[in-house]
């Protein structure tokens, strides 16, 4: 259905086709219906309907139709309320903002369905650009209300002014609250997702209360764990409802991780990270709701506020690190894995941003951590190792693997254990952790690598060639690529619109870049991952040879190069590998058989092979028309009847 | 029905449970949490403890300085330990009948009750609850006999004197009570009283109820009971656990539609979670050994030790540990390690199916041959030999009063690199180490509990439904400490009856049925009308002969033959003494028609169990609280007469010892009549 031009006036149902009036005859007949199925068929019919068009014709089709959808509030219990949910944000999204009928229905709406049903549709008006205060405002204290119940309930003493005023004693949420364990769980979990879903966003309300949802997150983080003590009855219920609920400790943690982009008193943010450590200490958090409250409390401390006119941690957080690495320690000791890649993923991430703060430097070397870390490079569980092999790499980047007395000693032994694990260790993580260390190490120029980057390159990839996991081939291009890079220069813009011409590298610097390469045999890894089983592979391959052809455009004339039987024998091996007869190695290269190579293999044609998904074959019409005949022979039909 | 309830420790329980006769005793757990007020008994002369000052009263008067000693704060009884028992004053034990042991811990009262209070009945239990149970005792006798002790303190339980001493020597209770530990001879002799039950097995208890154990789930051999007759059913829960550990899991279908549920035995320790404490062990234990520090687990030689030494033996090689030595210090843990490995048929599935392969269903065996485990008698002898740290020593007793683990505290104490673990929840951790303080080493605190929480509690009564649930009261209101938390409490409808220590509960449960057993040849005289479908009805006439708690209708006896030739009417022709046995079965026994029968010599008695025993002479009759005593003095008899029940007690024939007649309501005996 087409709509109208611009500016007329919306369709009369009567200037409508036929088949339109028939469709919009029998969604008002299920709009009616007494079977739930068929208005939840109608109403996602609309939604379709709605999120796809925004002729005037559907304004036209709103006003026919919200009579029969407001009748559906009147019924109790709401029928089908997901569904009205997701029609009502549907036309709210392409109705116009002065549409007052709308907005009514939506605060209608918003008053009749359950705490738990009016969540969803609360967080998507108040993602609506244009929408009414009032309406905005009720909306919040929807996903407000299940944190205000829990505030007063939890609270000791008369306090501060409450999460909404009002509202606290909504006894419609505190009847669900405490109706059942699912329920309470349910309107929690999901007040606080919406409620960490909005927090990020330009939209959100202002003034957004961060103050009272950290005491609320706080709040229900003790209910769970059991270390609040409340004097009323509902807070004494709730209490035995929430201990030890795993879930709504995850959703709070993920919460309060979210509140971290905000500010809040300096009292508040005391209690943040004593629940934290609370949590981090208890042997009944879950290995979940720990991988949670380190990611939470990673949040915290990295943004926590810097002393002003000094670079290093503010004390507060410098007590908190004293109190927390010997938590990270014996979490380190956990017989389960989980609980220990955790740890090393929390202890990475905090190495990464603080490694240089002499505070943080100072705290971890004076504890065991860093010992630890490196005895989890032979855990028994591969995630484990991986994550231990990431967070060493880390460590030693900032030079906190080394013991004071011998840096250097310890620092070569990491870098053959390292070596030792890409060679040997029978999974994939820890071999392509690896992978990732070295790129790292070799990009940010780590000095034990600088010390001989050709030696080290070469023995990666030697490795690296040999491994049978293709993300550890690809790791392996992305290393060859960085000291490529480092060699001839950065690579162009990636824009593909961008005009700039391709900067080819002086000649005497390429040709000592060319020898270095054959020396760390850089090509024969390229060009036998070039024919790689697996495309990312050679996609990555070809991408790094046709750089370096447009980096080595100058050197050498196509034509002396390429009449050598070098050349010619390198070609042939190269074709037996596309064949797929990779045994035969490809043999010591020179820098002009490199050249002259790049320039006749038909990189943009493979590019473009490549570039072709794997599946662009089944994707076809073709391949769609032989489903279909395929389908049709099964049936034993004329094939003519496909069409 | 009554529950006499002799012990406080809602863990530790003994009861006794009268139930149509019989009387029958629910456990005898021994709380031995009186010994923390003793000092420790140490194994090796200890200079720090000979040395304590004594403790003299605020007047500076001294006279107690023998008795008690002072140390960092706290005051400690210096003496043999004491043990608090069951009361012995509620109930005479000796008129107990049977007693059923639930588990090995909850027997340790057992030579305090059977040797001393003249006890002549049976014990109940199961082969490893003995086995391990006398493991747990020889342990106990063995850790206080070797260390004598010259001085027994008793001036201090004067209650006069108790009252000026300081907490918790103050507050202790039924000092006057506590007992020094038994002797080997008692255990044995204890011990041979019992007889070993399997699971399901039923067991007749004269007539007039049947016990049967049922898995539990918490302990090798571990059992709940079900006592029941054939229209009552009463289910023990003690100590039982739905976790997957190494025993039979607990059997909980053959509890369901159970009258009365008593409930006891549930974790000591509700908010910590045993697979959470696990892990703290294992990483406590970790890092204390990566850090060159030893460890000390005090616990008891059988139980939650055989998991921990799985958990480590899955753990030690990837935690670094493998060279690491394990030692297992105990007088009998040779045969703890031992006899664990073939109780195969109370194992859980998984470990008896290794019993087939064959393999050890416990991995320990695996440890003790690669030597990473091993396990002494004691601290003297091969150990101080092989003895190398740090090491990981698991050694008794987990009160820390007595065994080897006072020498070890004595010598790893002054060290923060060593760490003491506290697995066993039966003690309090802080009290345990307070004749140690000032103490360096590191103390954590994981308390593995593997019997039922609260929720594991509610769902089991929602899944059974019983209709009384009886607990100790500890369970129907939150912990003291966490009163907020009214999740840890019994949470049932109707409320569970509580009781505590000393009190006598009438359980809220009348006995309305009783089976009565039709003699083949009276039934087939049954002539059954149907009154409706299904529902036939016949009169019967009969005798009721009751014995060893069985009745059965028997045909009456023939009349005597008329002398007159006089046709008598059909009715008298059946049951001639009717009228005369009527009122005895429906009501009370009128006494004085009672003697005069017994004094009468007639023919046909008209108290048919009575049978051939008539015309005697020197009858007295006593009136009791409840009832009367009739004394047959020339038989030796004694013929006790009570509102619901009679007995007669007499030496020269033992098959009418336990004769009772019940008031059976009228229509309890139309039902049983009832021909479907």
């Amino acid at each position: 259905m087409r709509g109208p031009a611009e500016g007329r006036r919306s369709p009369q149902a009567c200037d409508w086709p036929a088949c339109a009036q028939k469709i919009v005859g029998h969604i008002e007949d299920s709009l009616c219906s007494t079977a739930i199925p068929q208005v939840t068929q109608a109403l996602s019919v609309l939604t379709t309907a709605f999120g796809h068009c925004h002729g005037l014709w559907t304004q036209g089709l709103w006003v026919r139709l919200s009579p029969l959808v407001a009748r559906l509030l009147e019924k109790d219990p709401v029928p089908a309320s997901h569904s009205l949910v997701d029609l009502l944000l549907s036309v709210a999204r392409s109705a116009p903002s002065s549409d007052r009928g709308l907005w009514e229905t939506l605060a209608q709406t918003l008053s009749h369905l359950s705490p738990t049903q009016a969540g969803p549709l609360a967080l998507g008006i108040l993602k609506l650009q244009d929408c009414p205060q009032a309406l905005r405002t009720q909306a919040f204290g929807i996903l407000l209300q299940p944190l205000a119940c829990v505030l007063e309930a939890a609270a000791q003493a008369p306090g501060p002014p409450g999460l909404l005023e009002g509202a606290a004693g909504d006894s419609m949420t505190v009847d669900t609250l405490l109706s059942s364990k699912s329920a309470c769980v349910g309107l929690l979990c999901c007040a606080l997702a919406h409620l960490g879903l909005l927090q990020p966003l330009p939209q959100r309300p202002s003034p957004w209360p961060q103050a009272p949802l950290l005491g609320a997150a706080v709040t229900i983080l003790r209910l769970c764990s059991g270390s609040a003590a409340p004097t009323s009855d509902v807070g004494g219920r709730l209490c035995a409802i929430l201990v030890g609920c795993g879930r709504v400790q995850r959703a709070a943690l993920d919460f309060l991780g979210a509140l971290s982009q905000g500010t809040g008193p300096q009292e508040l943010v005391t209690q943040v990270f004593s629940v934290l450590l609370e949590y981090l200490v208890s042997p009944e958090s879950s290995s979940m709701v720990l991988k949670k409250a380190f990611q939470a409390t990673l949040r915290w401390l990295l943004s926590s506020p810097k002393t002003p006119g000094c670079c290093d941690l503010d004390p507060h957080t410098q007590l908190f690190l004293t109190e927390l690495l010997p938590v990270l320690q014996k979490r380190l000791c956990s017989p389960c894995w989980e609980v220990r890649d955790s740890g090393l993923e929390f202890l990475t991430q905090m190495t990464r941003h603080w490694g240089g703060q002499a505070g943080f430097r100072q705290a971890l070397l004076a504890s065991e951590v860093p010992e630890l870390t490196k005895q989890l490079l032979r855990d028994p569980e591969s995630y484990v190792r991986a994550s231990a092999v990431t967070a060493t790499g880390q460590l030693s980047s900032w030079g906190l693997c080394a013991s004071p007395e011998c840096p250097g000693a310890q620092q070569e032994s990491l870098l053959v254990e390292l070596l030792h694990i890409l060679s040997t260790d029978s999974e994939g993580f820890p071999r392509r952790a690896v992978m990732q260390v070295f790129t790292e190490w070799l990009r940010d120029g780590h000095a034990d690598v600088a010390e001989d980057a050709e030696r080290f390159v070469a023995g990666v990839l030697q490795a690296a060639s040999r491994d049978l996991d293709w993300e550890v081939r690809a790791q392996g291009l992305e290393l060859a690529l960085v000291f490529l890079e480092q060699l001839l220069g950065q690579r162009g813009s990636h824009c593909p619109y961008a005009v700039a011409l391709p900067e080819t590298a002086p000649p005497g610097v390429l040709a000592q870049a060319l020898q270095v390469l054959c020396r760390v045999q850089l090509f024969e890894f390229a060009f036998r991952a070039l024919f790689d089983c697996d495309r990312p592979v050679a996609q990555k391959s070809c991408d790094l040879l046709l750089f370096l052809r447009a980096k080595a455009a100058p050197c050498g004339s196509p034509q002396e190069a390429g009449d050598s039987p070098n050349v010619a024998s390198v070609e042939a091996t190269l074709q037996r590998w596309q064949a797929g007869e990779q045994g035969q190695p490809l043999g010591y290269l020179e820098p002009g058989a490199v050249v002259a190579l790049l320039r006749s293999v038909d990189l943009e044609g493979l590019r473009d092979t490549l570039a072709e998904s794997s599946d662009h074959v089944e994707k076809s019409p073709q391949s769609l028309l032989q489903d279909m005949l395929a389908a049709v022979g099964v049936l034993g039909e004329n094939e003519a009847d496909c069409y | 029905m009554k529950l006499y309830c002799l012990s406080g420790h809602p863990t530790l329980p003994c009861n006794v449970l009268k139930f149509k006769s019989t009387t029958i005793m629910l456990d005898c757990g021994l709380d031995m949490t009186s010994t923390l007020n003793f000092l420790p008994l140490p194994l090796v002369q200890s200079p720090r403890l000979s040395n304590l000052p004594g403790w003299s009263l605020k007047d500076g008067n001294a006279f107690l300085d023998k008795e008690l000693k002072e140390c960092s704060g706290h005051v400690f009884v210096d003496s043999v330990p004491e043990f608090c028992l069951p009361e012995t004053e509620l109930i005479d034990l000796s008129t107990v009948d049977v007693i059923l042991i639930s588990n090995y811990h909850c027997m340790m009262a057992l030579p305090y009750i059977t040797e001393h209070t003249g006890f002549t009945g049976t014990v109940y239990a199961t082969e490893p609850s003995v086995q391990i149970g006398r493991l747990l005792m020889e342990e106990l006798v063995n850790f206080i006999e070797r260390v004598p002790k010259a001085q027994s303190a008793s001036l201090w339980k004067n209650k006069d004197i108790q009252r000026l001493l300081p907490s918790p020597l103050k507050d202790a209770v039924e000092v006057s009570t506590w007992r020094r530990c038994y002797t080997m001879q008692e255990v044995n002799s204890a011990l041979s009283k019992i007889q070993l039950v399997g699971y399901s097995q039923k067991i007749e208890l004269f007539g007039a109820v049947q016990v049967t154990p049922l898995s539990s789930g918490y302990a090798l051999g571990s059992s709940n009971w079900i006592i029941q007759s054939h229209y009552e059913k009463v289910s023990y829960v003690s100590g039982s656990s739905l976790l997957t550990t190494h025993p039979q899991p607990m059997d909980q279908a053959s509890l369901k539609n159970s009258d009365v549920l008593i409930l006891t035995g549930l974790t000591q320790i509700p908010t910590a979670n045993p697979d959470s404490m696990v892990g703290e062990f294992c990483s406590n234990l970790s890092q204390t050994v990566r850090n060159g520090g030893n460890v000390l687990v005090p616990c008891y030689p059988s139980g939650v030790i055989y998991d921990l030494l799985e958990c480590l033996y899955q753990y030690i090689d990837s935690a670094g540990l493998s060279s690491i030595p394990f030692y297992f210090i105990s007088p009998v843990a040779n045969s703890s390690l031992e006899f664990s490995q073939i109780f195969a048929e109370w194992l859980c599935h998984n470990k008896q199916t290794k019993v087939y392969l064959p393999e050890p269903p416990f991995p320990h065996a695996e440890l003790i041959q690669t030597n990473k485990l091993k396990h002494y008698p004691s601290i003297h002898g091969d150990f101080s030999n092989d003895f190398r740290q740090p090491c990981v020593v698991f050694t008794g007793h987990p009160s820390l009063r007595f065994g080897d683990v006072v020498h070890f505290m004595e010598l790893w104490g002054k060290s923060s690199l060593n760490t003491v673990i506290f697995t066993e929840p039966d003690f309090s951790y802080l009290e345990a180490l307070a004749p140690y303080q000032p103490l360096a080493m590191k103390c954590i605190y994981c308390p593995i509990d593997t019997r039922l929480n609260f929720i594991q509690v509610s769902k089991l009564l929602k899944e059974v439904q019983p209709l009384h649930v009886v607990c100790p009261e500890q369970y129907t209101q939150p912990p003291p400490a966490q009163s907020h938390r009214i999740d840890l409490m019994i949470d049932c409808q109707p409320p569970a009856m509580s009781y505590r220590r000393a009190e006598v509960l009438a359980l809220p449960f009348k006995r309305r049925y009783e089976k009565i057993e039709i003699m083949p040849e009276l039934a087939d005289s049954l002539v059954p009308m149907e009154i409706k479908p299904g529902v036939s009805l016949a009169t019967v006439s009969a005798v009721l002969h009751t014995k060893d708690n069985k009745h059965i209708l028997q045909p009456p006896p023939r009349p005597a033959q008329p002398t007159g030739g006089k046709k008598r009417k059909r009715a008298s022709d059946d049951i001639p003494d009717c009228k005369v046995l009527k009122p005895l079965l429906s009501g009370s026994i009128p006494v004085e028609q009672f003697v005069q029968t017994l004094e009468k010599s007639t023919q046909h008695p008209p108290v048919p169990f009575l049978l051939e025993q008539h015309g005697f002479s020197d009858i007295k009759v006593e009136d009791t609280a409840k009832g009367h005593i009739v004394l047959l003095q020339e038989a030796e008899t004694l013929i006790q007469i009570e509102e619901d029940s009679t007995h007669i007690i007499c030496d020269n024939d033992e098959m009418l010892r336990m004769i009772r007649i019940p008031r059976i309501p009228l229509s309890s005996k139309l039902r049983c009549l009832c021909l479907k």
